[in-house]
Order: C-alpha cells, then structure tokens, then sequence
C-alpha cells in the first residue's frame, strides 16, 4: 500500500473484550442483565466493601474454555487470578481481578479470508485470552474542577474474556473480517451476546505503520485506539489513523522508539481518532496474584469434555451447507455469518422447499431485506421457515411464478394465515391449458407484427407479449405462456 | 471481676444469674476499668442488654439455646458488625458501618453469645503495642504504663482486665498471641482457613486468620468450637470436618506425645532471660506430663521477619487501596490547590483523602508493599519472599515430622513500656520474631500463660502444631494449664 509517497504496511493488532453470558458476575452473586437502574445490581462483594471477599463463578469458566476451544487456543491445566492495581472511581476496590502471566487461554488464531484475493486465507494468531472483571461506569468531570462525579457500579464484577491478537492484520478490512469471524464464533457458541451498544463487546485497535523510505523500515509510534461502537467506527477510526500517523510521521519524523504507546479516543460524528488523556503516568499495574481467591486447576477431562459440547464450528457448517445444499461458498458465508438461528432456518427452508439455492437467495434477499427493515431478529420473523419453505416448494414445482410468490411472501408477512390460504386470499389460481392456448391465440392474432419479428430473428419481441398475457391474466405463469406461445408459433 | 466462659454458662443453667445479670456485671467492669485501660472502641450497653433480655426469655421459654448462650464476647474492630462501627481503629473508617455481619459474627449471634463491643487495635492491625489506633492506646491491665500488645490489644487487655471472658481477635503475624502473652491471657490463632475471613477487614490476605482469646484453653475452645468451620464465601476456608475441641481437655497425661523445643528461638539474641527460663519451666512442667522432649530447628527462620515484611505490607498495599475516599470512609473536604494543579482534582481527592486517614504506620507499610510489587523490584522483594516462605513451610513440615508439637516463646520480652518502640519500627517488627513463622506456614498456634516476671509482668510460652491441629494444642495446652495455675493468676486493678 502507498499513500502518497512511500509504501507502507499497516500493522493492526486488536484487543476484544466480550462479556460471558453469565446470568451472575464473576465474584458474587449479583445479577448481570442490562439496563437495570444505577447501583441496584450491587452487593458487598463487588461494591469492593471492607471484609467482602470473592468467589469464583465456575460458570464463567466454562464459557472462557469454551471461548478458547472456540479459538484454537490451548487451555493450561492450572490458571490463576491476578490483581491489577489502579485508582479510578469506577474500580471500587482500587484493582481489577484479572489474569497475568497464566491466562485461561494462549496460542489461538482465526483465519479469515484474505481480502487481496478471495480464495485464499489469512491466519491471525491470537495471543491470549484472559478473564477479568468490569469496573462500573463512572462519569467524573474532571476539567471543571469541581469533584461533581457520578458512578454506576452495576457492570462492576462482570465478567469479561480479553482476547488479544497478534500485530497480524494488515487493513482495516482485515480487521473487520477477523471482528465478524470472532463474533460469529462467541454468539454461535452462547458465549457472549456481542452487543457492541452494550458494551458485550469492545474493541481497542492497537495501530501503527511501517513506512519503506528506500528498502529502510521506518515504523511509526504505536497508537491505541478506543471507544469505538460498531464494526464500522472500527474500520473507519483504523483508515483514518494510517493517514493521521503518515501525515505525523511527514511532519515530525517521530518513530517508535520517540514515543510510548498513546492512547487515542474515537470520535463516530467528527469521524476522527483525538489523544486522549493519559490515566497513568505510567502504568505499573503491581499485578501479584490474588490471595482471595485459590489457583484453578482445570484437568484434561473437562477441557475434552468442553471440547465435545462445541459441536459444529461456523468453518464446518459453511462447508457443509455448500455440499449438502449445493450453494456458492459466498452464499455459505452470508447465511452462516448470520448466526446459529438464521443457519437453522435457512436448513428448515432449504429441506422443506427441496430446493437449496432458492432458498438461499429467498432468504439473502427478501428474508434478510424485511428482517432489516422490521428490526426483528430470526425468531421474531413473522413467516416460518416452514411455510417460506412450502412457498418455495410451489415456486420450484413452477404451480407458482416470482412474482406471485412475492405476493404471497408480502401476504404472508402481513396475515398469520397458511400458504394456502393465503394464495386463496389473494386470488390465485392455476390457468387451465385450455384458458392458457386460447389467451395465446387471441394475443398472437391481435399482433401479427411481433410474430414476424420473432420469425425474422428477434426472438426477444416475444416478452412484449408475455407482459401483456399477464396483464390480461395475473395468475398466467410467464413461463408457462411463452412455452405456449412459442408452440403455437412453431406450428404456424 | 468476671468469672470464665463455661462458669458463665453454669450458673445461667442453674438459675443462678440470667444473661442479664452477667451483661449488668460487664458494663460494670467496663465502667470501671475503660478509663484506665481504653480496650474498646465502641461499646453498646443497650444493644447487649437488649440480646441478653432476649436469651433469657428464650431460655424462660424453655427454646433451644446456643452453645455461647449469655457469653459475653467483644469482638475486634476488624470484624465488620452492622449494628455497630468497624473502624479498624482508623480515622479512615471512624464512621463506617457495615451493611453485614462478618460470618463470625453471625456465628456468635447463632451461639446466642452477647456481643456487647468493639476492641481497640493497632490500625488496620498493623502494629505490636496497639499505640498506632486512632482511637488511644490501650494499657495493659497488669501496668498501665506498658502496653498491652497488639495489634488485638484491646481484645487481649479486655478479658485481662475481667470485662468480658472471651474475645474475637485476628492474626496475621502474631497479633492474637503477643497480645494475649502480655496480658496473661490464652490466645489461639487457627490453622489459616479453619476459621472464614468473610467480614474481617483484610490487612494480608494469605497470612491473616481470626481466632479466641480467653482465660483459659476449655474456655478458648469454646469459642474456637463456635466460629470453625468451611464457608463459601470464602474460597480459601478449608472445607474439612471440625473436630470436637471441647472434649478431652481435663487431662494432664501427655504419654505419647513428642514436644519439639526450638532451640534457636531459645538462643536466639534479645531473647529476655526471664522469658527463656518460662520455656525451660514449661519444658519440665511437660516432660512430667509424660511427654517426650526432642530438640528441633527451623533453619530459615532468621528469613521469617523479612519474608513477613515483605509479603504482609504488599498484600496490604492492594487491600487498602479501596479507601480512597469515592464511596465510603474520610473523604478530604478541603483540597490541596497545589495537588489540583499538579494531578487533577480526582488524584487529589485521593491523596488527600488518604493522607488525612491513615496513620504513619499505615502509610509506612503501603509504601513498602507498593515498592515491593513495583516494576523491576518485584523479582528482588515479592517474588523472592514467596520463594522464601516456600523454605519457611518446609521447614515446618520437616520439623514435624520428628515432633507433634513445637514449643518456644511467643515474644522476645515481656509488655515493653507504652512509648519505648513506637518511633523505631525495626525494634517494632522485632516483637513478631516467634510469631510470623505460624501465620507464613499457615498453621495453628496458641499462647498460654507461663508465669510472672520479677517485675509482676506475664510471661508466655507458644505451641505450635501442624495444620488443623488446633485440637492437639488445646489437650497440650490444658494439660499444661492443668498442672500450672499462671492462667489463674489476674492484676490488681
Ligand atoms: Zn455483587
């Protein structure tokens, strides 16, 4: 890649924090549902009270092996927790219990398609992933000087996986193929909700470049970019940062080695990452491990036994959909990268209808169009894949054309009523063969002239009258006409 | 002066006196020794006379009663009560209350205990003389111009001073048996984990464990009996059986029973001679007793006090860095402008707030544990300590495999006078010489009366016995006190 003046490699690095569908937090007992009211989901424990101390939630070990399976990562036989040592009002302790230098999970990847060129893959190591609790959300405003904050410690003790990868993404599309790919796996699996509007998850680019200024690598400083709320602010923070650290490169001449990591925040309205101010001077976090809490020992028995309740990977069932359902590697992805539900209802039409390939087309257009527009997710989708599926059936069998499918499609979305029904409701018949040969008389006397046309060459003049058999009679199946048509010209 | 725990429990049983009247006998005492003596922080007549009522009528009624029924107990400022202060004996959390009982706390209100206060201490439990709290020092009852010990001086120097019979202290490098060694008392620090941390105001989380002060060992493992046993609320108590620690203890045969003397500890420098020659005494008073004498060592013990000041101020560096002044305890009303300018006003607040709350030996030990955690030093000082006190255990589990009990001095001297160590912190940490060595390895020791010195101060001596072996000190140290009456003997006040 080039900007202008000398090439450059963009060297991207993510840090992802999922929150683990726990129904509890990760040291107490409080409940972790979204929205509550501030300071209603907080005891003792994770209010950091003098004297409260914290349990474990095996639950959310489970998920963070999960999680890791998930992710091609190696689970150690024994993990511990870690004290991380901050001030902030949102940290009412005054640390983070997280994990240091033995994380539940280490030495994964997530190949992602290469975006250069399309068959092959790109591996992004991941590093480790660790669990930690949230700290609550505190709004301290610290510019006027007045010691005016408020702070909600809800999230506080949620509990959270940190997936870090390695400095391996190149673009930000890669970065935003390798998001979606970890998404899709922590949803698939139940491990986390990914709901980047609740902060389920978060990302935090780390981004820098190395420029070739005559075969010499120069690489710029180092650059961690924040509060960043959808895959998109994602992409885009990413691109504006490459051209941000370019033009400061251009200007300064500052390297790597003339600047410590800094932190950026990103701003979605101005459409532009801003320094923000640092926390720490410098941040020595004085990690030492927890003596609350004991070490985990996770024996090789419940790692396999995690490993045999992952069931089908994303990977496999795109795979699998192609063979079994004779779909494009394309339409695969689009439909698995939906997730769980979307995958089990495009199985339930494709199995019904008998016809894979419409019904994958069927649901990247029409299902997926209206899901949009009605905001509603797959369970929520007023139409069955049952019945899309029979709708389908009709349209492959030809009893029904496009058109009218759409129709019953629209009716359907409308009316809580059959297939059936609703091809009653709507007036539909099927055009005897008799109806349909004298339809086609009377069309081919009354244009003489489309007739010579055809038999001199221009075959398309024919749709001319396919649209005006339709005209004359909706439930006529084009195809059905131009057959028609076409045999009666044939005998003239 | 208050007669014992079990005293206490038979003369209720016979109708004698009603929890009441004993309850009337404390806030007398109280009454008439506070003034010299300063053991608590908090008291609540009302409150104790209100459960003692409630005791009696239950009792009237003919309902099951607990096992402390009517027993007074005070209980350390560490341990958190909501019905009362937990101050940690620090201007920190001088208007703190709770909004939960400590899990020993709940344990004596299920015991029907009477719990009528809260005991003076060095702050955050961080001292020897109890000269550290916020609150004043406490005296110790046989010479109100010495100290009573501490950190649990206040628990200790209570049932000394006849107020109450039993008390809660906590340990975490001798602050249960120094104490209860000054003061003539007996004093148990449990096997770590025996008894829940849940509720006590962390100092060293690896190291701190709470246990029974009393007059004596069968009025000890009363309470001992009262507050074991696996909790989980705290993932480190140990989820073992409890044994019955109240039985077996009328007995003065010890046939069978292999007592190792620490020889180095008797040796050691400093060591008073009138504290060496209680050893030797308890020596013989055990060896006719039927118990065997062997001679053992600890070899890493001159590792114990710098691997103690080394763990014990990290972990406490971390566990009171939530009082920062944001949601509860002091917080600074006036800030620094200095500070504002130079930190912004959050940092400020937090700087303030912890410079006007904690003492000088709080700050001491945060600075140190926070060195010794820091980036580049950790390898030099934390990682080197728990290397260390790996050693430490070691040594422990070698010793006994050659002896069931170790026995050796609590303490270096007798109560030494109020003011003499308080400005010299090495002299200070110097008094937790015999005492870290239980609370690094985890294990139970006790500390029993040994007498008094030429001057009329108690002398003490400590057994220590392997993990969740509190049951063989309690035998050991009945035995002792069966055929000795030093745990008899009280001041005059
Ligand atoms: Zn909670």
């Amino acid at each position: 890649m080039s900007i202008d003046g000398y090439p450059t490699e963009t060297i991207i690095g993510l840090e992802v924090h999922v929150q683990l569908k726990t129904n509890t937090k990760l040291f107490c007992g409080c409940s972790t549902r979204f929205g509550a009211p501030a300071n209603t989901q907080v005891c003792p424990v994770c209010l950091g009270l003098p004297g409260a101390l914290p349990v474990m939630n095996e639950g959310a070990i489970d998920l963070a092996i999960r999680a890791g399976l998930a992710l091609d990562c190696s689970i150690p036989p024994l993990t511990k927790w870690d004290r991380k040592q901050y001030f902030y009002p949102d940290l009412p302790k005054g640390y983070q219990i997280s994990q240091f230098d033995l994380p539940i999970c280490a030495d994964g990847f997530i190949e992602i398609d290469n975006p250069d060129s399309p068959d092959q893959s790109r591996r992004i190591d991941i590093l480790r992933a660790h669990l930690e609790e949230d700290a609550g959300k505190s709004m301290h405003d610290e510019a006027t000087g007045r010691s005016e904050s408020r702070i909600d410690l809800n999230r506080c003790g949620t509990p959270l996986l940190e997936i870090v990868s390695q400095p391996d993404m190149r673009s930000s599309t890669e970065a935003k193929l390798y998001l979606t790919e970890l998404k899709l796996r922590m949803t698939h699996l139940g491990i986390s909700d990914c709901e980047m509007q609740e902060g389920s998850l978060r990302v935090d680019a780390n981004v820098n470049l190395h420029i070739d200024v005559d075969g010499k690598k120069i690489a710029t400083p180092i650059v961690e970019i924040k509060n960043m709320n959808s895959f998109r602010a994602v992409e885009r923070a990413i691109d504006y940062e490459i051209d941000r650290q370019y033009d400061e490169w251009e200007e300064t001449g500052k390297t790597i080695h003339d600047m410590p990591k800094r932190t950026f925040g990103w701003d979605d309205s101005k459409e532009r990452t801003f320094k923000q101010r640092e926390k720490e001077e410098s941040a020595d976090y004085r990690y030492f491990p927890d003596p609350d809490l004991l070490p985990i020992r996770l024996p090789v028995e419940r790692i396999e036994q995690a490993r045999d309740g992952l069931g089908e990977m994303p990977a496999a069932i795109r795979t699998r959909l192609q063979g079994q359902y004779g779909i494009k590697p394309y339409d695969a992805n689009v439909i698995v990268n939906q997730g769980r539900e979307l995958i089990d209802y495009y199985e339930v039409v494709a199995n019904n209808s008998g016809d894979g390939k419409r019904s994958s087309s069927w649901i990247q257009q029409d299902v997926l169009r209206t899901m949009n527009d009605l905001q509603c997710p797959v369970g929520d989708f007023p139409i069955s894949a049952e019945k899309l599926g029979e709708l389908l059936k009709r349209v492959s069998s030809g009893s029904l054309d496009n058109t009218r499918a759409r129709d019953v499609f629209a009716h359907l979305l409308e009316n809580d009523c059959t297939v059936e029904e609703a091809i009653e409701a709507l007036g539909i018949v099927s055009v005897d063969g008799n109806e349909l040969e004298s339809l086609c008389q009377e069309l081919l006397q009354s244009n003489p002239a489309v007739v010579e046309d055809y038999k001199g060459g221009k075959k398309q003049a024919i749709g001319s009258l396919i649209g005006q058999a339709k005209k004359k009679n909706p439930n006529a199946n084009p195809q059905q006409v131009r057959e028609t048509l076409l045999r009666i010209i044939d005998s003239i | 002066m208050l007669d014992s725990a079990l005293e206490i429990l038979r003369l209720q049983s016979t109708g004698e006196a009603s929890a009441v009247d004993v309850t009337e006998k404390v806030f007398e005492s109280i009454e008439s020794s506070e003034s010299s003596i300063n053991a608590f922080t908090h008291v609540d007549r009302d409150l104790a006379l209100a459960t003692a009522e409630a005791i009696d009528k239950k009792r009237r009624a003919g309902e099951p009663l607990g096992p402390l029924a009517g027993v007074p107990v005070a209980a350390k400022d560490v341990l958190c009560t909501k019905d009362m202060p937990t101050t940690c004996s620090s201007n920190m959390l001088r208007h703190f209350r709770p909004p939960y009982d400590a899990t020993v706390i709940e344990k004596l209100r299920q015991a029907d205990a009477v719990i009528v206060g809260k005991t003076n201490m060095d702050e955050f439990a961080m001292g020897a003389s109890t000269e550290t709290s916020a609150f004043g020092v406490t005296r110790n009852p046989w010479d109100t111009s010495r100290t009573p010990g501490g950190s649990s001086g206040g628990a200790a120097a209570c049932v000394a001073a006849g107020n109450v019979p039993l008390s809660l202290g906590s340990d975490t490098g001798g602050s249960i048996r120094q104490p209860s060694g000054f003061c003539g008392v007996t004093g148990l620090k449990p096997t770590y984990g025996r008894v829940s941390r849940y509720g006590l105001v962390a100092f060293a989380s690896s190291l701190d464990q709470i246990g029974p002060i009393g007059w004596s060992v069968p009025d000890v493992a009363l309470l001992l009996q009262a507050i074991s046993g696996f909790e989980p609320r705290d993932s480190t108590s140990l989820d073992r059986e409890v044994p019955d620690y109240t039985s077996a203890l009328q007995t003065s045969d010890l046939r069978g029973l292999r007592i190792g003397v620490l020889r180095d500890a008797l040796e050691a420098d400093g060591i008073d001679d009138q504290v060496r020659a209680a050893v030797h005494d308890a020596m013989q008073v055990f060896k006719s007793a039927g118990a065997e004498l062997v001679d053992v060592n600890l070899p890493h013990s001159e590792y114990w006090v710098p691997t103690y000041y080394v763990i014990a101020p990290s972990e406490a560096s971390s566990n009171l860095s939530r009082y920062d002044g944001a949601h509860y305890g002091h917080r600074a009303t006036e800030l620094d402008p200095d500070q504002v300018e130079q930190l912004g006003p959050l940092h400020a607040t937090y700087c303030k707030s912890r410079g006007e709350g904690f003492g000088a030996e709080v700050k001491r030990r945060i600075m140190v544990g926070t060195y010794a955690l820091s980036e580049g030093y950790a390898d030099q000082y934390y990682n080197q300590a728990l290397k260390a006190r790996r050693l430490i255990k070691g040594d422990y589990d070698t010793a006994f495999t050659q002896a069931d009990l170790l026995l050796g001095p609590v303490s270096p001297t007798p109560a030494f006078p109020l003011g003499e160590k308080v400005d010299d912190p090495i002299q200070m940490y110097l008094c937790d010489l015999f005492t870290v060595g239980a609370n690094l390895a985890g294990i139970p020791a006790i500390s029993l009366p040994a007498g008094l010195n030429s001057e009329g101060l108690p002398l003490a001596i400590q057994l220590q016995a392997p993990a969740l072996q509190e049951a063989r000190l309690l035998f050991a140290g009945a035995a002792y006190q069966t055929t000795t009456d030093h745990h008899q003997q009280r001041p005059n006040l």
